[in-house]
């Protein structure tokens, strides 16, 4: 009894809090202005990785309003904490859409974060723009998916590995969730059709912030020590990372021996790592904050000045943001009008310079072209690129190698206008697709 | 073999190419017109592109001029620079941060403006192949034991076999001259003789090298020689058998070494939890506050790395005991014997001490940095290796745990923690004031927390959340033992961690977590009171 009455009580007051500051906010803006939701975590485990995005957003729109704000109206960001709790990410979208009246929102990181906003974004007929890497298989009308399909880093970085370094035996690691299990499950696809033999492949999967590594890390030493080149396929995320970078230092495993490639190491993690154990090994991302173009260096200038800190790394998903948000100003401006149906028409086909020297295009499937880069870590955090493609390469939302979506695409422009177009049976699966 | 045979003579002429002309080198003292074709190869490593730059260390090695395996090295190390101003001048970062010219050793100073010269992975392993042949007389008995393992796994051939014999004869470290035999029976594997193959494969029957398996294996399918193959079989059998053996003690030392990290993580809570009865879900926090601590005085002693450690243990110690004893002044003492109330506050105050961490250091994690003495393993042999951090981490673990056994059985202070959580009013009646023993435990514990989180900072992340990770583990290890037992709390960690280790190869990490609670979940059903329980009337 006591313990439900002290949860209400805890409930009621959150709430009135977030009321209250909701009522504030309100109260201080002008009447015409357009606003846009920054939807981040600022507390909580995901703190970590979402505080960047917020902020880059606030700077982006800042420098908007400078240049004279959109249709004549100022931007007005409107920041909400989900707190990295999955259902709230839900909640505070609802909140954004039906109080805000928002007229775009720019949000989430983790996968689950992002599927539990979607029912109501597109219930509620909103705009989201999500800017990390992810495992794909999902396209929908009101997300517009700014960071990588796996056909635009994992695919790639395992053809640099095949072709370029000779790899001939293949450790998959990730965190035990949707976004390694999925990405995984396209590239154990893939290496089998490009004739890797069973034994040749090792799955391996690991709790959430998994810090004792010892066993893993031998067991992948011995995997290496076959006589075929060997390497790992990081999907690990976050925190786990640290300990399992160290324990291969430890343990005597370099690059030179067997290279790790990651996708979820990026400079913002580095940052708060030593990295000596790390040198030389790989990761793969649309942009590299080392990459040394015009409109890069203009970039990190900017962020530099806002952010009030010369130390502070710029990174992938801040370019994600960067894209996005400029088509999503590009689109307005072609719309004329914020309007939601008007703005997502008006979306496909728009083209803005990304920081890596290339334009990039809003597809029809809603995702977008990217450079592929290889970098190897360096000891100050940043990365070499060794390889890139030479062109930019179209997001895939659907795999093509794996057996349920071999034949389905997303696009929205008439007359298929779907996500889950089977090209086949020349039908829309609708939310059959799914499952 | 003759696919494989291609680089191996390639890179024999590599070494050659290297070595002949350094020889000559010393021979004659007349390398002028070396100069300038050194000077032309270094800039042409300096202004190749990346793609370029391994054609460009070739024709390097190519060059006769002492300097070679200098400016080999400082791009291997990443300490190989260009001029900013002036393209052609290439520059040697020297251990003291001061500037050396590449081409003559001249001493520059410190005061210009430079450009790292980047080298990739590709570029290290090429680097490293040439430079193996000049290890294998270096000082150190690491470097000449990797030099002879690099040798193996390029493939022993007729240029570098010579000198691996020649480095057998003199060398007295066993475990190099073990895999120099080795590397030795190898190249004889490749011996058209029937019999030289046959005593190759008897000296290798005790060979942990990784490729000696690989070897074994292709005679053992593909001889020609029914008796060699028989021969390499038997072989391979042998050397699985001592694998199993070293992959057992392997796995041992994995659950010690896990034990002693949950060790750490509970043993703070079997004072608060165990001694004192409070329920304390900071207790995690207290572990982030002292790692944080290891972070700052790191940051304010950046030359001292390497005793960083040893100052942060008592300052963590101290700091965290501080923040214990707040929150036992602030918070517990009003809520003794009210465990739930207790329960939640300190989960409320866990979230403040996440939050105050992510305000005052921000959200993002600190980079603590790895003491030299901390990295690295020690290798027993090829195939087990002990790593260093986790050595001193289980001996760190051992210590604490038994001078906190030595404070509570030998020291008035115990005497009095001992006497309050037995019988309280009791103890008050004799003269204890039992509100500052409560404190001076809690304090006690909280520090040990603190020095946990020390340890913890060389294994893990330094972030707001650190703490979350371990306080399950630890009330787990807490209750497993035998709540109010320390001896409880050092064999249940140690026990959890091996049975840990011992589940994870065949069940998957995520899997074996979930077991191992299953299991502790019918083993408190069977024995509530864990596997030491207290016994008489201070049990009650």
């Amino acid at each position: 009894m006591k313990l439900t009455q002290l949860m209400k009580k805890i409930g009621t007051f959150g709430a009135a809090c977030s009321l209250a500051l909701a009522g504030m906010s309100a109260q201080a803006q002008e009447e015409d202005t357009i606003k846009v939701g920054v939807l981040h975590s600022l507390s909580g485990t995901m703190a970590i990785s979402e505080t960047t995005l917020k902020d880059t957003m606030l700077m982006l729109i800042e420098e908007q309003n400078k240049k004279g704000g959109l249709l004549g109206k100022k931007l007005e960001p409107v920041v909400v904490d989900p707190a990295s709790d999955w259902p709230l990410f839900a909640e505070k979208t609802r909140e954004l859409i039906t109080q805000e009246n928002v007229d775009a929102i720019f949000g989430c990181w983790t996968s689950v974060s992002r599927k539990s906003v979607l029912p109501v974004i597109e219930e509620l007929n909103g705009i989201l723009f999500y800017p990390v890497q992810y495992e794909g298989e999902e396209s929908s009308r009101n997300v517009f998916y700014t960071g990588a399909a796996p056909n635009q880093q994992a695919i790639p970085a395992v053809n640099y590995l095949m072709n370029d370094v000779g790899i001939k035996r293949w450790v998959l690691a990730g965190t035990d969730y949707v976004y390694p299990r999925t990405t995984n499950k396209i590239l154990e696809a893939y290496l089998k059709a490009n004739g890797v033999a069973d034994e040749d492949i090792m799955i391996n999967y690991t709790p959430f912030g998994h810090s004792d590594w010892q066993n893993i890390v031998s067991e992948i030493k011995r995997f290496g020590s076959q006589g075929k080149p060997t390497a790992v396929v990081s999907t690990i995320n976050g925190d786990a990372n640290v300990p399992f970078y160290r324990e291969l230092g430890n343990q005597g495993v370099s690059a030179e021996d067997i290279p790790v490639v990651a996708f979820s190491v990026g400079e913002e993690e580095l940052s708060g790592i030593d990295t000596k154990p790390l040198v030389g090994h790989l990761a793969a991302w649309n942009y590299f904050m080392s990459v040394d173009t015009d409109q890069n260096e203009a970039f990190i200038k900017k962020w530099h000045e806002f952010i009030g800190n010369k130390k502070r790394v710029t990174n992938d998903p801040m370019e994600a943001h960067y894209i996005g948000f400029n088509m999503w100003v590009k689109a307005v401006e072609k719309a004329g009008t914020t309007d939601t149906d008007a703005v997502i028409d008006a979306m496909v086909g728009v083209k803005v310079p990304n920081l890596t020297g290339g334009v990039s295009e809003m597809l029809p499937n809603h995702h977008i072209e990217k450079p592929v880069l290889i970098g190897e870590i360096q000891d100050n955090g940043q990365f070499l690129t060794v390889w890139q493609t030479e062109d930019l390469v179209p997001g895939d939302a659907w795999s093509d190698y794996l057996e349920g979506s071999k034949n389905l695409i997303a696009d929205w422009t008439d007359p298929i206008n779907c996500g889950n177009y089977n090209t086949k049976t020349k039908e829309c699966l609708g939310a059959e697709a799914a499952e | 073999m003759n696919t494989t045979g291609q680089p191996r003579t390639h890179i024999g002429r590599l070494f050659l190419s290297l070595l002949l002309p350094l020889l000559l080198c010393v021979c004659t003292t007349a390398y002028a017109q070396n100069e300038e074709a050194l000077a032309e190869q270094a800039r042409a490593i300096a202004q190749a592109s990346l793609m370029k730059r391994d054609d460009a260390i070739d024709a390097l090695t190519q060059v006769a001029h002492p300097r070679v395996p200098v400016i080999l090295s400082a791009l291997l190390e990443g300490n190989l620079y260009s001029d900013d101003e002036d393209e052609n001048r290439i520059l040697i970062e020297r251990a003291d941060g001061s500037l050396e010219n590449a081409l003559t050793g001249e001493s520059l100073g410190t005061d210009i403006d430079t450009k790292r010269i980047p080298v990739t992975t590709r570029m290290r392993t090429q680097i490293r192949n040439i430079l193996a042949r000049l290890n294998l007389d270096s000082e150190n008995t690491q470097t000449r034991y990797e030099a002879v393992q690099r040798m193996i796994k390029e493939g022993i051939d007729e240029n570098n076999v010579e000198l691996l014999k020649a480095r057998g004869e003199v060398e007295d470290a066993r475990l190099v001259n073990e895999t120099i035999e080795s590397a030795l029976a190898l190249y004889d594997l490749q011996s058209d003789n029937e019999r030289v193959r046959l005593s190759a494969i008897k000296s290798l029957r005790g060979s942990l090298v990784g490729e000696t398996r690989n070897e074994l294996r292709r005679l053992r399918d593909y001889d020609p020689v029914p008796a060699v193959q028989e021969a390499a079989a038997e072989a391979l059998e042998s050397i699985q058998t001592k694998l199993e053996f070293y992959k057992l003690v392997e796995s041992i030392f994995f659950g010690l070494s896990l034990g002693s990290v949950l060790l750490l993580a509970a043993i703070g809570l079997a004072i608060t939890f165990g001694v004192m009865g409070v329920i304390n879900m900071a207790h995690g926090e207290l572990m982030m506050i002292g790692a944080y601590t290891t972070w700052v005085i790191q940051q304010l002693f950046p030359d001292q790395i390497a005793w960083s450690l040893a100052m942060a243990v008592p300052a963590a110690f101290l700091v965290s005991g501080l923040v214990g004893i707040a929150i036992e002044r602030g918070v517990i003492r009003f809520l003794y014997g009210r465990p739930l109330e207790t329960l939640l506050a300190t989960f409320g105050l866990s979230l403040i001490l996440q939050q105050a961490a992510r305000t005052i250091f921000s959200p993002l994690n600190r980079s603590v940095e790895l003491p030299v003495w901390m990295s690295g393993s020690l290798q027993l042999n090829p195939a087990l290796s002990l790593t260093l951090n986790r050595l001193y981490i289980l001996a760190f673990g051992l210590i604490v745990f038994f001078l906190l056994m030595a404070i509570l059985k030998r020291t008035s202070l115990g005497l009095k923690v001992r006497a309050v959580s037995q019988n309280r009013s009791m103890a008050r009646a004799v003269g204890v004031r039992a509100s500052w023993v409560d404190a001076m435990t809690f304090g006690l514990g909280s520090g040990i927390a603190g020095v946990a989180g020390v340890a913890l900072s060389q294994l893990t992340n330094v972030g707001p959340n650190l703490g979350q990770a371990y306080i399950i583990d630890s009330f787990m290890v807490v209750v497993f033992g035998g709540v109010g037992n320390l001896w409880g709390t050092l064999v249940g960690a140690m026990g959890l961690g091996v049975i840990n280790k011992f589940m994870e190869p065949w069940a998957g990490a995520v899997l074996a977590k979930v077991l191992v609670l299953v299991m502790l979940i019918l083993f408190i059903q069977k024995r509530p009171k864990g596997l030491f329980p207290q016994k008489g009337r201070a049990a009650e």
